[in-house]
């Protein structure tokens, strides 16, 4: 479903992500951990088509994202780091607008409005201008902006990123349940969100993947502990060299 | 095109659900119509045709005016981080310029044509050349939408407003002195004909003054969509060149 070969991306010189492979499957939660600084918000940038890729390819259920970009955009559902929304606008206009913009119009617009504002217990805000949100209804209000047209693609960056535990909780939850029917590929640097949520785990340090199993299989790799594991793999110079 | 018309949707509404058009057209109204009857003197050289007591003002007024409603436009989408999620739905960069800029000139547009009671008042007091008229009103646009696609330029480079605003004031402002007549014949004390004529080539007044005049030539439309289309065109390239 996802289908990664040799992304490679540089900024000027320095090599932010080099020769990355991966791919997720189908009914596969992929957590992408990594330091601060690791690539891992410029791939999935590269993933969901807004940055261009320096070399390699990406596949979104088959489509190429270099040859096809807005085919294989439609199958994807994105949630950026910061949560980012137009303030100007309320809840359900912002989400009618994403749907619209999605190809979804009339009777199928309402019923994927309806559906996400349940999804998303965001019906308490529903009329509510977006910039009167908590961090939590903001980060809500962009997953359902990700979900609306129902993608078959779901990429989350840094999801629980600045949430209180009970919306990590519940985001963790959710992401889980998605994953059951969906491809998911989320990035934390969170360790306990592998074991959470995710069916597999790779590690990107300096642009590159140093590990990649199953949350078991990485736990036994670190003997024990993803925590011994991380410190080992990853290096701890990575976010000044970002 | 459906998602050009539903971003030109999206940007019309933000700016009629926020201050920023109704102060604007405001604004506009405000100072077009107080000069129109104090320094473009209306009633006392009896200008039924509207070319010097009210058209020659509007490169002044769209000159500070159009960066104001602009320049948002893209530094708003690089602060806030909305341009990732622009740049992930399904439509093309282009959509997304063309539906921004269409909608901004639509403000631009809906402030001229409040000027209207004008219109009416001169086919009632005189008998004003109605063809000159329109032409006078369809240069301001147009001057306007130069201005627009301009600071549009501007904003893709900055995601700071106030930045956009006062580079995109400047550049308006020399269109706007290049091809002045006062500020020309100066120049060319000073400065070599080539030099002065390149001047005058990159201002508007060249090229709005004949419309102004009533005068239709294909030159200035031209001049008009070649800037415009360049600017946007700018635009793109910068927009792609921020994500490389």
């Amino acid at each position: 479903m996802i289908d990664v070969k040799n992304l490679t991306k540089r900024f000027g010189s320095k090599v932010a992500v080099d020769d990355l492979s991966f791919t997720v499957e189908k009914g596969e939660v992929l957590g992408f951990l990594g330091p601060n600084g690791a690539g891992k918000s410029t791939t999935m940038r590269m993933v969901t088509g807004f940055f261009p890729a320096t070399a390699g390819n990406i596949e979104i259920c088959g489509i190429s994202m270099i040859d096809h970009p807005e085919e294989a955009k439609r199958k994807i559902g994105y949630l950026p780091e910061s949560a980012p929304l137009y303030n100007d606008m309320t809840v359900s206009g912002f989400l009618s607008w994403s749907a619209e913009m999605r190809g979804l119009r009339g009777a199928a617009r309402k019923e994927a409005l309806a559906q996400v504002i349940e999804t998303c217990f965001l019906d308490k805000v529903a009329k509510q201008s977006i910039d009167t949100l908590s961090k939590g209804y903001r980060h809500r209000t962009c997953l359902a902006q990700a979900l609306i047209h129902d993608p078959e693609v779901l990429i989350l960056d840094e999801p629980t990123d600045g949430l209180d535990p009970n919306q990590k909780m519940e985001i963790r939850k959710l992401i889980k349940k998605l994953g059951e029917t969906k491809t998911v590929l989320f990035s934390t640097h969170i360790l306990e969100e592998v074991e959470a949520a995710c069916s597999r785990a790779v590690i990107v340090d300096r642009g590159a993947i140093v590990a990649d199993g199953t949350p078991d299989e990485l736990v036994k790799q670190g003997g024990g502990s993803l925590y011994e594991l991380f410190h080992k793999v990853t290096s701890t110079e990575t976010a000044t060299a970002a | 095109m459906k998602s050009l018309f539903s971003i030109y949707k999206r940007e019309l509404t933000a700016f009629f659900t926020q201050p920023t058009a109704y102060a604007i057209i405001v604004i506009y109204l405000f100072l077009s119509m107080g000069i129109t009857f104090t320094f473009g003197s209306f009633f006392r050289i009896g200008d039924a045709n509207l070319e010097y007591s009210h058209f020659f003002w509007n490169p002044w007024l769209f000159m500070l005016l159009a960066p104001a409603v602009a320049m948002g436009l893209w530094s708003d989408e690089q602060r806030t981080g909305t341009i990732e999620l622009l740049g992930t739905l399904p439509t093309s960069t282009w959509a997304a310029i063309f539906g921004k800029y269409l909608a901004a000139a639509t403000v631009c547009l809906v402030a001229i044509a409040c000027t209207f009671p004008l219109w009416i008042t001169v086919n009632l007091l005189g008998e004003p050349d109605n063809l000159t008229i329109f032409s006078g009103y369809l240069g301001s646009f147009l001057v306007c939408c130069t201005f627009l696609a301009v600071t549009m330029l501007v904003s893709a480079f900055t995601r700071d407003q106030v930045v956009c605003l006062i580079v995109s004031v400047a550049i308006c402002v020399f269109m706007v002195m290049s091809g002045f007549d006062p500020v020309i014949i100066e120049l060319a004390k000073a400065l070599p004909e080539s030099v002065t004529e390149s001047l005058v080539a990159f201002g508007v007044w060249d090229h709005f003054r004949s419309l102004m005049r009533g005068a239709f030539r294909l030159q200035d439309f031209i001049w008009f969509a070649t800037t415009i289309i360049a600017s946007l065109m700018g635009t793109s390239a910068i927009l792609s060149a921020r994500r490389s």
